[in-house]
């Protein structure tokens, strides 16, 4: 009876360590399954929820697209640049995460401002100058009124809008949205709280040691 | 022989007792500017200004900086009230951006914010009551 619980715990034990480090984080969105056939059998696959293709011009007025996202983990936001409530928060935060994984080939960051007529890609260098980032692993992008928002309703799953009784009309929330290189969602973090960016590090480090034995 | 102890301790401390409570009510008001204009801060600057003071890169100046924060004392009020839109240097750093004036705020306010930024982040300047700040508003230009 003893050896029994001896080897009831161990397995406990054993199993409690490989599972830190196997756990993977969930996929999140709609899914659709879907049926095919093999050798007879009916299997059911899952499709994925996946960020379409988008074309933007950056804070360098140069045309980016899905494209140069390829092949890498991207966290992604919407802001905007003359905005004193959350984005200060957002971005602060943002800061420690592009501190952390600067000059990473394998990470991007991605933010999309919702003010189309302020927030021009000259305003968006500015911006991003002041704010101490150099380069283009941290992309800031002006898009079409129609495209950013429904990109981020669509496909990034953030609610922002223009309203007009907000003092400063545009509403959005704070999400960091963490995505792979299928361009599937993998977790959505408050950009204003402290304890959840530093999850999404620990997260985008789970990520990256992932994609690296995908790779292999 | 008992009361005249009573009497001696009564005389000693009597003074001692009446400055010590005069302090204390200043103290107390001090306190109370400061505890205040902690929630004020929260609520209407620490966005931008950072929960520690340093701001954020060069979009938004740190409150860090005794020796700006003490010769631009005067004029404290009026930004905060009215906003700001000059080049300002801080550290040889040159921030040019808008503060977005807060007219929501009454007088006792900024006085207790200003209490609360001239006496935080380093920074140790002391009361500023309601009259200075009313003052100080009087001369915005």
């Amino acid at each position: 009876m003893k050896k029994l619980l001896y080897i009831a715990l161990s397995i406990l034990v054993i199993q409690s360590c490989t599972n830190q480090s196997d756990t993977k984080l969930p996929i999140l969105g709609n899914r659709e399954p879907v049926e095919r056939t093999v050798d007879g059998k009916t299997v059911v696959d899952t499709i994925y929820q996946t960020i379409s293709p988008f074309s933007y011009f950056n804070q360098d007025s140069v045309i980016i697209t899905d494209k140069d996202f390829d092949g890498k983990i991207y966290v992604a936001d919407f802001f905007f640049t003359s905005c004193n409530t959350i984005c200060p928060i957002m971005h602060r935060n943002m800061l420690d995460v592009y501190k952390k994984f600067k000059d990473n080939p394998k990470v991007k960051l991605l933010s999309h401002t919702i003010d189309i007529k302020y927030d021009l890609p000259s305003r968006l260098k500015t911006y991003a100058t002041k704010l101490g980032v150099e380069g283009n692993q941290w992309e800031f992008v002006h898009g079409s009124r129609d495209s950013i928002f429904n990109i981020a309703a669509k496909n990034y799953l953030v609610s922002a809008f223009e309203d007009s009784s907000d003092p400063q009309g545009l509403v959005h929330q704070g999400w960091f949205i963490l995505v792979d290189t299928k361009k599937q969602l993998r977790g959505a973090y408050d950009g204003t709280k402290a304890d959840q960016v530093k999850q999404l590090i620990a997260d985008m480090d789970k990520l990256l040691r992932e994609e690296a034995a995908d790779e292999k | 022989m008992r009361n005249r102890f009573i009497y001696i301790f009564l005389f000693l401390f009597i003074p001692v007792i009446t400055i010590q409570s005069c302090q204390n009510e200043d103290s107390i008001t001090y306190k109370r500017y400061f505890v205040n204009g902690k929630g004020l801060y929260e609520k209407n600057c620490q966005n931008c200004h950072g929960a520690d003071g340093k701001g954020l890169g060069t979009l938004y100046p740190p409150l860090t900086d005794s020796t700006y924060l003490i010769a631009n004392k005067q004029k404290l009020a009026c930004i905060i009230r009215n906003g700001q839109t000059e080049q300002i240097t801080i550290n040889n750093v040159v921030y040019q951006g808008k503060m977005p004036g807060n007219n929501n705020l009454a007088d006792i306010d900024i006085a207790q914010l200003i209490v609360y930024i001239t006496n935080s982040f380093g920074n140790k300047q002391g009361q500023y009551d309601q009259a200075e700040v009313a003052r100080d508003l009087a001369a915005c230009k």
